[in-house]
């Protein structure tokens, strides 16, 4: 199960993490819906592309530019968070989205836990797969914690100054 | 000063129901202690020693006197009847249970006060001049930017976990007293040729470990792209700041190693694709947040009140303190009082509830209802009626706020030290005590003039140890006694310095002889007018170093057993506390 467009739904992909004994050029990706590592998308380009659906997942340490030219055909692409506090897949989110025009499905995939859903899905994130050990239905909780924001991100397009009017100060005007 | 408007406030409340859920969570357990640390930290929330710290943010030092009994409200009814003022103008509550902490911040809410980013990896609580706003040498009010900067980093999505703390400090006046250089990024509001206004950026400016005086990155970004230029360094520092080692991941860090010119090309090349967008801040947001700002009801009035004259003429100390602890105001007949937290034998930074509840009638009855707090840790009435000023010192001299020495030698900036902080090495209250003890007498810290003293019981430098004339910072040896490193040579304002060590480290009781000893040489060879810093730089450090080092020292350190539990700690100790 997965958080989807701001619902729990079943989910038929596969993360594929490579072993450390295995190289991204020689492992076998198996039939089905796969989430493929950056690098064996890499490796791999030529006879993955031409499958009907494919994702790819990028590391905390990995460039969103790297997928520059492919951007189009991923039908999903992952951010992986190793850590909670490994704040790097936010900044590779905005950029997808704000940079290289991706709008597919974007998925926070790794240590994705309940209060950091809020953030991920302002920057792009529309898919969340909570840390297995976790019940999702908590973390479903966490995309509603707030109901304004301040500043512009991914998402709202708009900082709060653009969107609403603000009253100055009531004293001041009244002088 | 600004206040809330519906939206502020709702942010702020759901902030109250969210931290509550995470501390309920916490409490059964759902969450871990490693899960729930970043949780906390953003919200300013340590565990110390003794119990849980609360660190509450005072936006750029500004409070209104409301904000200030609520103040002593938490220190009366959660705390032990005090609190510390801290050296980023925030307060700190020290012997906090957790379980209290909701009811805490619904509390801090009802006064549109809150906790959110006072600590954690992420942009910290914005500061800036203390003298914002009444400042005779301002080019421009700082206090509509850092306002318009605290919204815009409050609850950033993008920028929550970065690799280290970050820090911002702005300054409106032509002498810097927000110490921006010595931040992740300072900004300078300044004026171009053609009188518009915009920022002169520096980054890169840090204490800590390895401390570093900012590096101009653009010597012009016009207000309207303050935040997308703000934005931008911060998405190159979040993807390529370093995340191996945390002494390494400071912004300081990463401008070091790229270089400023290619950390700036980085920059920039970011900015293209924002300038101009939807960031981009407009006239009428500025102006309504600079409506908040704008001059309370001033008096028509002349300076120098003859009264004031006459009373000076007649005591020494209301002289003292009109020479050391006013201020000269923008508008006629007004003044600036710094009411000093620094009575030697006291914890400098230190205020207790009924302090509190009486600054905070002095703010209501002589200044307009408004405080602001020092990062030097002391207190300022920004708006007094000259005509007052006897009055205000007479009866804050009751409460012991009106010690004369702002600037000088006992003005002890001071984190709180071992006795505190898990961080901490070494004590830093007490050591401050026993100095400022030594100097008491005013005749001799006016003879020594203008000088700094900073204190940090660690490595951390949250007494801003680098930036002290001079600077003490408490270092660990195997043995885990504690010692004390000295440096001299370290400023602030425009012409910041980091301060050099002289030599091998000192223990407890030998500090105030050190101390002694240095402003010896400083007296032997100063010059006319010549501060302690001046001679410093004019002479080096060698005649310092040679003098201290010269003669041993007869001080005996007492045996202390456990410089952490120094304080009888007959007190329920914090949850999964790490120290017991």
């Amino acid at each position: 199960m997965i958080i989807k467009n701001k619902a729990i739904v079943a989910d038929d992909w596969t993360v594929l993490r490579l072993q450390e004994s295995e190289a991204a050029e020689s492992i076998q990706v198996t039939t089905g819906k796969v989430i493929v590592p950056l690098k064996v998308w890499q490796a791999q380009r030529d006879i993955l592309q031409q499958r009907k659906e494919i994702g790819v997942w990028l590391a905390s340490d990995e460039r969103p530019e790297a997928l520059k030219d492919d951007i189009g055909k991923f039908t999903v692409i992952a951010v992986d968070f190793p850590k909670f506090s490994d704040g790097r897949g936010y900044s590779i989110a905005f950029n997808l989205r704000a940079r290289l025009g991706y709008t597919g499905e974007l998925r926070a995939i790794g240590d994705v836990l309940r209060d950091q859903l809020f953030y991920m899905q302002r920057v792009g994130f529309d898919a969340f797969a909570p840390r297995p050990d976790r019940k999702i239905e908590d973390a479903l909780k966490g995309l509603s914690d707030f109901s304004e924001v301040y500043q512009t991100s991914f998402d709202p397009k708009l900082p709060l100054f653009r969107r609403v009017q603000r009253k100055g100060n009531q004293a001041e005007s009244s002088q | 000063m600004y206040r809330y408007d519906e939206y502020d406030q709702q942010i702020v409340d759901e902030r109250v129901k969210q931290y509550s859920d995470q501390v309920r969570r916490r409490l059964s357990g759902e969450l871990t202690e490693e899960e729930f640390m970043p949780l906390r930290l953003q919200n300013g929330l340590y565990m110390q020693i003794h119990g849980y710290m609360l660190r509450i943010a005072v936006p750029y030092g500004l409070i209104s006197s409301q904000q200030m009994r609520m103040f002593a409200h938490i220190a009366r009814k959660y705390d032990r009847g005090y609190g510390h003022f801290t050296t980023r103008q925030n307060i700190q509550f020290n012997w906090l249970k957790l379980q209290d902490t909701p009811d805490i911040l619904a509390d801090l809410a009802s006064v549109q006060m809150h906790a959110i980013q006072t600590s954690g990896n992420c942009v910290r609580n914005i500061t800036s001049d203390e003298f914002a706003g009444v400042a005779q040498d301002e080019v421009a009010d700082p206090r509509p930017y850092a306002e318009i900067l605290r919204q815009w980093s409050t609850f950033h999505p993008e920028f929550a976990f970065l690799p280290r703390k970050f820090k911002i400090a702005i300054s409106g006046g032509k002498e810097d007293r927000a110490a921006i250089y010595a931040h992740d990024i300072g900004l300078a509001v300044t004026k171009n040729a053609q009188g518009e206004v915009g920022f002169r950026v520096l980054v890169g400016g840090g204490l800590g470990r390895t401390p570093i005086i900012g590096t101009e990155i653009c010597e012009f970004v016009p207000w309207q792209h303050i935040l997308t230029y703000v934005e931008s360094i911060l998405r190159v520092y979040n993807q390529y700041g370093r995340r191996d080692n945390k002494y390494k991941a400071r912004i300081k860090i990463l401008v070091k190693a790229l270089g400023i010119d290619e950390f700036k090309r980085q920059v920039e090349a970011d900015w293209v694709d924002l300038k101009d967008g939807p960031g981009t801040l407009t006239r009428e947001e500025v102006d309504r947040v600079a409506s908040f700002f704008t001059d309370p009801a001033y008096e028509t009035l002349l300076d120098h009140d003859s009264k004031l004259n006459e009373f000076k003429a007649d005591s020494r100390s209301f002289s003292h303190w009109l020479q050391r602890n006013v201020r000269s105001h923008r508008v006629p007949g007004y003044a600036i009082v710094v009411l000093s937290l620094k009575k030697p034998g006291n914890a400098p930074g230190d205020a207790t509830a009924e302090q509190m509840d009486f600054v905070a009638d002095l703010a209501d009855r002589y200044s307009f209802g408004e405080l602001r707090i020092t990062h030097k840790q002391n207190l300022v009435l920004a708006d007094v009626r000259q005509k007052d000023l006897v009055s205000l010192w007479q009866e804050a001299s009751a409460y012991e706020l009106t010690t004369p020495n702002i600037g000088m030698l006992t003005d002890i900036i001071s984190c709180p030290g071992a006795e505190f902080c898990t961080l901490a090495n070494a004590r830093s209250i007490p050591l401050a005590k026993l100095i400022a003890e030594r100097f008491e007498s005013l005749d001799f810290q006016y003879d020594i003039g203008e000088i700094t003293l900073n204190i940090s019981g660690c490595v951390n430098a949250c007494g801003q140890h680098h930036i002290g004339n001079i600077g003490i910072t408490g270092v660990e040896k195997k043995d885990h006694d504690e010692w004390y490193q000295v440096s001299i040579g370290g400023a602030e304002g425009n012409d910041s310095s980091i301060s050099k060590i002289i030599g091998p480290s000192f223990t407890f009781s030998q500090v105030p002889e050190v101390i002694e000893r240095l402003v010896q040489v400083y007296l032997r060879e100063r010059i006319e007018a010549e501060r302690f810093i001046d001679t410093v730089r004019r002479i080096g450090h060698a005649p310092f170093k040679d003098h201290v080092y010269a003669t041993a020292f007869i001080a005996q350190d007492e045996e202390i057993t456990d410089k952490h539990v120094v304080l009888p700690a007959q007190y329920e100790v914090p949850y999964f506390s790490p120290r017991f």
